[in-house]
């Protein structure tokens, strides 16, 4: 492809997926401005089968910086919530987005996106279990 | 009806969706509909760099590697270099994930294969810039075996995914 025509035909591809990218980004504005810091402590019950999902669950509604996440995670585990919690909560953060879920379906395919959030969230939870399980055994 | 047609009118759903949204927080507490329009803003300020980058991706890519060479790196019959490709890209790319989401929409309509594309979004979770704070919170060893960890399912993932969803 010459050189005007890979211009234009990248800046058309970002122009035209631009209103959903910056819809996205208000999304996640209101989302950090609506759910306070301290609404993540009083979730977890104590339970080493029940938190792990609970913390994927919040892991994946909510969206942002994945240090945003390592700050609360580490508040969870000095509060005494489970490791194996706290890792899926951050695994979750960063590999599902139920806030980007809309714009990953317009750009990706609903399909594609459905899946493979879904596949992410049962995937958070493994990850941090093997992940426990190897640090435990090396 | 056909595909692009219902993407055009669901971007605009998308968009009137958010809006009211923001219309009705600006009704009930006009202090978080500032407070999200300022950290929206900051957001906005935070991803222009990275924009700029997916565009030049998007453009030495158009301009320098046809799709035969992409499909051919990319495609179904790219093997392990096609997983190498994929990991170390999603591990080096930067900024929010759905940044990333126009620049892979593009390499699927060239043949990339989906499997590549989940495995790619999958390590945008291991990220080297935050390792050392990962490390600081939670400790070295939790960060190496859970980065191995996290490389080793996003394969699994991108087969999962391609096997479902095609």
């Amino acid at each position: 492809m010459n050189k005007k025509k890979a211009l234009t035909s990248a800046a058309k591809s970002l122009l035209n997926n631009f209103p959903v990218l910056f819809g996205v980004i208000l999304l996640v504005g209101l989302f950090n401005s609506v759910v306070p810091k301290s609404f993540y402590q009083h979730v977890f019950k104590g339970s080493l089968l029940i938190d792990p999902w609970i913390g994927s669950t919040i892991g994946s509604v909510l969206a942002g910086n994945p240090v945003t996440s390592y700050v609360i995670g580490g508040e969870l585990l000095s509060q005494g919530v489970s490791l194996v919690a706290v890792l899926s909560f951050i695994v979750a953060w960063v590999t599902v987005g139920i806030v980007q879920l809309p714009a990953e379906s317009i750009m990706l395919g609903k399909k594609f996106a459905l899946t493979r959030n879904f596949i992410s969230f049962i995937l958070s939870v493994i990850v941090a279990v093997v992940t426990v399980l190897l640090m435990w055994l090396i | 009806m056909n595909f692009r047609i219902i993407t055009e009118n669901m971007k605009v759903l998308f968009i009137f969706l958010i809006l009211f949204l923001y219309l009705i927080v600006f009704t009930v507490d006009k202090t978080i509909f500032f407070k999200a329009l300022g950290f929206s803003a900051g957001i906005f300020v935070k991803v222009i760099p990275v924009l700029f980058l997916v565009f030049i991706l998007m453009f030495l890519v158009n301009c320098f590697v046809s799709n035969e060479t992409l499909v051919k790196w990319l495609g179904s019959s790219a093997g392990v270099k096609g997983w190498l490709f994929s990991i170390i890209g999603g591990v080096l790319s930067t900024g929010p994930i759905y940044l990333w989401y126009p620049f892979l929409s593009d390499l699927k309509e060239k043949g990339v294969r989906t499997a590549f594309i989940a495995c790619f979004l999958y390590n945008r979770a291991v990220k080297l810039p935050l390792m050392p704070l990962f490390a600081a919170y939670f400790g070295f060893k939790t960060l190496i075996i859970l980065t191995c960890v996290m490389i080793i399912f996003s394969v699994i993932q991108g087969l999962i995914v391609e096997k479902i969803a095609g």
